[in-house]
């Protein structure tokens, strides 16, 4: 069977592939950390831990924010993207929905008109 | 062209769904409060979903249990509960009761010019249940699998061992 993924999932997957990037992310959920400290635990430059951060950061698996002259990591912010699909789910059923009742609303409504004309006769 | 449908989390445990129709309160009611209309729009033709059977008794005490079958269901799923409050042409609330933590769902219909603003609330128990409920990936309707669920399944294998 083929199975089709948005692409932003295919650019996710393939920024698992790599086992250092995998470690980053097991890291962060236990806790933030610094570039510097990422690099320190990898044993890794800054340049080259920059890098696997930047694909990870591409993919909303890992966000950063920098104060002062440090750069801290975290898990990013791939829930709310999560949330707003759900949401968006949410909302086409509910609209599929309305359109379905708009029709039944518009068919009661002529009944109703037929109904009042008939009494007035 | 039909009316525009919003929804906003308007809260950690709320939801709310706004909609106009060009109709009085009274005749939205009434499609909502049939059951030979509510099995005609509840279950739209585009998600897939056709009713197994839809009982409902419409009024403050009464309960209501639909079923409904989707490809992708193996078994049929029922969702049911009862109405708390029924007060014609103006408000319905209900509770959910197929799962632990379902929310209350209150409709109100506000009538103006004859046109009705339809607002449908749905406050969850706790952050927790809303949280749970969006992570599930269920709307209530459709057990169509969320696109990130295999990510979650390969995340969460690494993320907690």
């Amino acid at each position: 069977m083929v199975q089709y993924y948005p692409a932003h999932l295919d650019a996710a997957f393939a920024a698992l592939s790599d086992p250092t990037r995998r470690g980053i992310l097991e890291r962060l959920a236990l806790a933030d950390a610094s570039v510097t400290e990422l690099a320190g635990t990898f044993q890794m430059t800054l340049t080259g831990i920059k890098k696997h951060i930047a694909v990870l950061e591409q993919t909303g698996l890992v966000s950063t924010e920098k104060a002062g002259r440090v750069r801290t990591c975290k898990l990013g912010p791939r829930r709310l993207e999560e949330e707003a699909a759900w949401i968006d789910r949410y909302r086409q059923l509910w609209h599929a929905r309305f359109d379905e009742l708009d029709r039944i609303v518009e068919e009661l409504q002529r009944t109703e008109s037929v109904n009042a004309g008939k009494r007035r006769q | 062209m039909t009316n525009p449908t919003t929804v906003e989390r308007k809260s950690e445990r709320e939801l709310v769904v706004t909609r106009t129709f060009q109709a009085p309160a009274r005749i939205v009611f009434e499609a909502w409060t049939k059951p030979d209309l509510i099995r005609r729009w509840w279950t739209p033709k585009s998600f897939g979903i056709t009713f197994v059977s839809c009982e409902a008794d419409v009024r403050t005490g009464g309960t209501y249990r639909f079923v409904f079958s989707h490809p992708d269901f193996e078994q049929p799923m029922a969702f049911f509960g009862r109405y708390l409050e029924v007060t014609p042409h103006s408000r319905i609330v209900w509770t959910n009761e197929e799962g632990a933590d379902g929310p209350v769902t209150t409709v109100t219909l506000e009538e103006k010019d004859g046109r009705t603003l339809l607002v449908l609330h749905e406050l969850y128990p706790s952050k927790q249940a809303l949280d749970d409920a969006i992570a599930s990936g269920s709307t209530g309707a459709s057990g169509a699998p969320e696109q990130f669920e295999l990510l979650d399944e390969v995340l969460g294998t690494w993320l907690s061992s």
